[in-house]
């Protein structure tokens, strides 16, 4: 192995400890509001640092050995996607944050109902994240279509979760503060599949040196 | 970017005198008004190709092509080539300047004499338009009778790209043009080769794959012989489709 293997290697690792503090974030935050725990979803907001800090180093270490190294082909794909995804996953880092928040805030009231269509979005979003990952550290390319394909069903849940809470909002006006809480949180967790999407797609281009975003439907003799 | 063919490769197959087989069924197309680059570890055989667009190969008697290379039509492997017009026709630039031991003028007048301009003020225009061109005017324009020897490396090389110039090339090509020189020579050769390639075609042979990957709008990696991938320079260095050309250009060999 050369000193720039190890190098890339180690960029390699950093993004996945990224990855996965990012993962526990979604589980953690959803699990704090599920379960009303002040105490987790503080831990989240405060957490959230070491994910800033690894984006700030992930950057820094990227543009050094872009200067240092002049990365080609595979290198320069994997580098230039590993900014690109550390991106994508300092967001949905602040997604975790941002349903903390709204856990800390609901927490205060009485439920307005059980959750059920939330922690299934949640589960669904988490597993995008995961196998995003997965696929980008094994080159799965399977996977990573896999990843893209999920993103429709989260979109479906919000969808059905955003009618229901306005159901709830029209018939009783008291519920309105509550109901666009949990509402922002259904958001939240449809950016983070869009994300996870994001992340699979950028697998994609560094396996096949293709750019797949902003196509309607991936193409067939992938 | 042009698409037009200037030189085509048919089934080369070159060996040194001792049956080297240095070439092995290359077939490849030089774009016409584009840089193409000749990649590949040493010993790869990319200078060997060069030289054989302008049969400089003929040298030794025993060096045998197969094969066909088209340029313009008709085959100049084949044995009515005319070697002094084919060679004036497709140009060739060293790694080590090669000025003639004499002014600068005279470095560049030479060429045009051998194709028979002989008025004073015909040369002088010629001489003129030929460092103008290779951008080495304004540093020599008040010097014109010094030796070549007096010049820096880097402006050698200019003028010696001035000289293959003069006789209005369609072809030059450029074997390691900046290997002896400092990196602002170095950088000016490069630019050089860019604005060329409005007017000419150029194939350059280079160790310096940064080099390669700056100025070239098409890339060949040659590795033992054979020509492993050719395609688009943007294409070799983002994602090539070959194993091996991916390995050497992210220097995992070579």
């Amino acid at each position: 192995m050369t000193v720039f293997d190890e190098e890339l290697q180690h960029l390699k690792e950093k993004l996945l400890r990224m990855g996965s503090l990012v993962e526990d974030a979604i589980k953690n935050s959803v699990l704090s509001l599920v379960e009303r725990d002040n105490d987790l979803a503080r831990r989240i907001i405060d957490d959230d640092r070491l994910v800033n800090t690894l984006d700030v180093e992930i950057d820094e270490e990227s543009i050094r050995l872009i200067a240092l190294r002049q990365p080609k082909a595979g290198d320069l794909r994997f580098i230039t996607m590993a900014m690109k995804i550390t991106t994508d996953l300092e967001r949905m880092g602040d997604l975790a944050v941002n349903i903390a928040e709204r856990a800390l805030e609901l927490n205060q009231e009485p439920i307005l109902k059980p959750y059920i269509d939330i922690p299934k979005m949640r589960e669904i979003a988490q597993g995008m994240t995961r196998d995003a990952l997965d696929a980008f550290v094994r080159k799965d390319k399977k996977l990573a279509m896999d990843v893209i394909m999920r993103d429709d069903e989260v979109d479906d849940l919000k969808h059905s979760v955003l009618q229901e809470l306005a159901f709830f909002m029209v018939q009783d006006p008291t519920t309105v503060t509550r109901a666009m809480k949990i509402s922002f949180v259904a958001q939240y967790l449809e950016r983070v599949a869009d994300h996870a999407t994001n992340i699979a797609e950028m697998v994609i281009y560094l396996i096949e040196g293709k750019i797949i975003r902003h196509m309607a439907l991936p193409p067939e003799n992938m | 970017m042009s698409e037009t063919v200037e030189i085509e490769v048919k089934g080369l197959n070159f060996h040194y005198a001792g049956d080297i087989h240095a070439l092995k069924e290359i077939d490849l197309t030089i774009h016409k008004n584009a840089v193409t680059a000749l990649i590949g570890p040493s010993g790869c055989g990319k200078t060997t190709l060069l030289r054989c667009f302008n049969r400089m190969h003929d040298l030794y008697p025993k060096n045998r092509y197969e094969g066909e290379i088209y340029f313009q039509g008709s085959n100049i492997l084949s044995k009515e080539t005319d070697l002094i017009d084919l060679r004036s026709r497709i140009g060739m630039v060293f790694q080590k300047p090669t000025p003639f031991p004499m002014s600068i003028f005279d470095n560049i007048a030479y060429g045009l004499k051998l194709k028979g301009v002989s008025r004073r003020s015909d040369l002088a225009e010629g001489v003129e338009k030929a460092l103008m061109h290779a951008a080495l005017w304004d540093e020599v324009k008040d010097k014109l009778g010094a030796s070549a020897y007096e010049l820096s490396g880097g402006q050698q090389q200019r003028l010696v790209i001035a000289r293959a110039l003069a006789v209005n090339p369609e072809v030059l090509l450029f074997d390691e043009p900046t290997s002896a020189l400092d990196p602002i020579s170095t950088a000016k050769i490069e630019e050089l080769a860019t604005t060329l390639k409005k007017e000419i075609t150029i194939v350059i042979v280079t160790h310096n794959m940064q080099q390669a990957a700056r100025i070239s709008d098409w890339t060949g990696f040659l590795m033992l012989g054979e020509l492993i991938e050719f395609g688009r320079t943007d294409k070799i260095f983002t994602s090539p489709s070959e194993k091996l050309t991916e390995d050497y250009v992210t220097g995992r060999f070579g």
